[in-house]
Formats: structure tokens, sequence, C-alpha cells
């Protein structure tokens, strides 16, 4: 496991907040010379402790009114094989997310489309039609935050 | 409405949202400044909102990610603005959304280890307002989670 200090900490709470800052920029605000800062963030990325970076769009300007999550339940365990299902599951466009769940459901979608009718169709011509698809339920979404992680309580490791 | 520019220049982006305005220039054949022009007007539209870093928290020792699926009770005329409050204060707590369907909220919650989560879900989490039930899907493996938009 890799350790950070405290200045690390606030390196990457800033960086996932917002990751076009530059080095100098940090730098300035926490009191650490560029290339001092430049080295800490070249760290996060060689560690892989940023794996990348995403692009936060407003989806209804774009024209995608409706988000959906959906839970789906294998029908017929055994006889599909599950790398088919996957690699068939992640190659739909309008699929942004497939996480495989233990627990009530085998798989969690997130699904976007332009409005409810377009969501049937995917749903309809593209999700149903897969094979072993058994029971799914749909839960629209209506707001949606993400908080940045338990980056402070990475604290604890180092102090004394 | 974008042009036909705007969704290619969204679409760069969105694979990489690293490249620089030169690099974007030149995959659209437009100088550099012209680039970040169309990129600056993006954001000030708001369509562009920012970008994120995204952590790996396995690397950081968070190995577990449990989706917590919460019923609450509609009696109560806050439970909604009161539950979430509450999540929020909570740092392992990683997404909160709302639903409308069987679900009313969930929960992303990172943990060390099992007895780590444990832990968060009896202190933090069952200590939340208004829950009247719950669910864990427990996050074996994330196959995709780039949340492109199909543009």
């Amino acid at each position: 496991m890799i350790e950070l200090d405290d200045i690390d900490r606030k390196l990457l709470a800033a960086l996932a907040r917002d990751a076009t800052q530059n080095a100098s920029a940090l730098g300035r605000r926490f009191g650490l010379s560029q290339p001092a800062a430049w080295r800490r963030i070249k760290r996060f990325h060689d560690d892989g402790i940023i794996k990348g970076r995403r692009l936060v769009l407003d989806r209804e300007q774009l024209g995608f009114g409706v988000t959906v999550f959906l839970g789906v339940k294998l029908a017929t365990k055994g006889r599909v094989s599950l790398d088919d299902f996957e690699r068939a599951i992640t190659a739909i466009p309008e699929i942004q997310s497939v996480e495989h769940v233990l627990g009530l459901y085998d798989y969690r979608l997130r699904v976007v489309a332009r409005d409810l009718a377009d969501f049937e169709r995917v749903l309809r011509r593209r999700i149903m039609t897969m094979p072993g698809v058994g029971d799914v339920e749909a839960n629209v979404l209506l707001s949606e935050e993400r908080r940045i992680g338990p980056v402070e309580s990475l604290v604890a490791t180092d102090r004394t | 409405m974008l042009s036909n520019d705007d969704t290619k220049l969204l679409r760069l982006l969105q694979n990489d949202p690293s490249l620089s305005s030169t690099e974007l220039g030149e995959a659209l054949g437009l100088t550099s400044a012209a680039a970040w022009r169309r990129v600056e007007k993006l954001m000030a539209t708001g369509v562009i909102q920012g970008q994120e870093a995204v952590i790996d928290w396995t690397k950081l020792g968070y190995l577990v990610e449990v989706s917590l699926r919460i019923t609450l009770d509609k009696t109560q005329s806050r439970a909604f603005d009161e539950f979430i409050g509450a999540a929020r204060d909570v740092p392992e707590v990683v997404e909160i959304q709302t639903f409308l369907g069987r679900v009313d909220v969930r929960l992303s919650v990172l943990a060390r280890d099992m007895a780590h989560y444990q832990h968060i879900y009896r202190d933090a989490i069952l200590t939340l307002p208004h829950i009247a039930d719950i669910e864990a899907l427990m996050q074996v493996s994330s196959l995709k989670d780039d949340e492109r938009l199909p543009i």
C-alpha cells in the first residue's frame, strides 16, 4: 500500500476536483516549488494512484435526458458464457458502466438515453435480446453527486 | 446546437481529456488557437463542466466497494434531505444517487477490507436517519466505467 503525506493528500483532493490545475498553480497553493509539486503529481501517475481523467459533460445539454440503472440477473447460469455476455454488454455505446456484483443481481449497468422512449428501444432491442438475460430491474436516476472519497482518512497512517 | 466540429472535439476529449489544444487542432484541421477557443466556448456554455482526476482506490488500500440500495421512510417529509445531508459526512461514501423506482437512494461505499466495511456499515451507515430498508451489492469487478456519452 502506498503511503501519502499531508501535502500529497491535499494535492490528490485538489486534482480529484479539478484535474486541469498545473504544478505551478498547485505548488503556490500548498507552499511547494513548481518542481516539487510536479514530482509529487508525477508519482501519482507513475504509481497508478491517479488512473486517468474524466471529462465532466452536461448530459442534458447534449440531449441525454435519461440515465437508468439496471440490475440484471442472468437466467441460465452455466449455459451462458459470462465472457460472451460481458463482451457484448460492454460494447453497447449507451451502456456507460458495467459492474459484476454479488447480491440480488449479477450485473449492474448504467444506461444513458435521449428520453424514456429511447431508453425503451435500447432495453428491448439491445439488452433484452441478449442470451441469458433474466430478471431486470430499472431505476431512473434523479440526482447524483460524486464525493471526493476518504482522502482525509489517509491522514491517520503517518501521524503520531 | 453543437456543430460537427464541436461534437468531434468532445469525442476526442472524452477519449483523452489530457489532449492539448495543439493536438485537438491537428485532429480537427484547426489552428491550436481556434481549437482552444472552441473548448473555451464549450466550457463557458457549461457543456464541459470540468475534468476530474480518477483515483484508483485499490492503490491506496481500499479493496472493497459496496453498493447500498436504500429505501427511506417516506412518512418523514424531510427523509431525503436529512439522509443525504448525513451521508455526505461519511468520508467513505463516494457516490450518492437518488432514483425513481424501487430504490430511493444508492450509496457507493469504499472500505479497506471486509472488517473495515463491517465497521463503517455498523457505525456510519446504519446510523443514518430514516432508513426503512437496505440491500447490499458487493462489487466483484468493474468491466466498464468510463461513463462516456455516445455522442
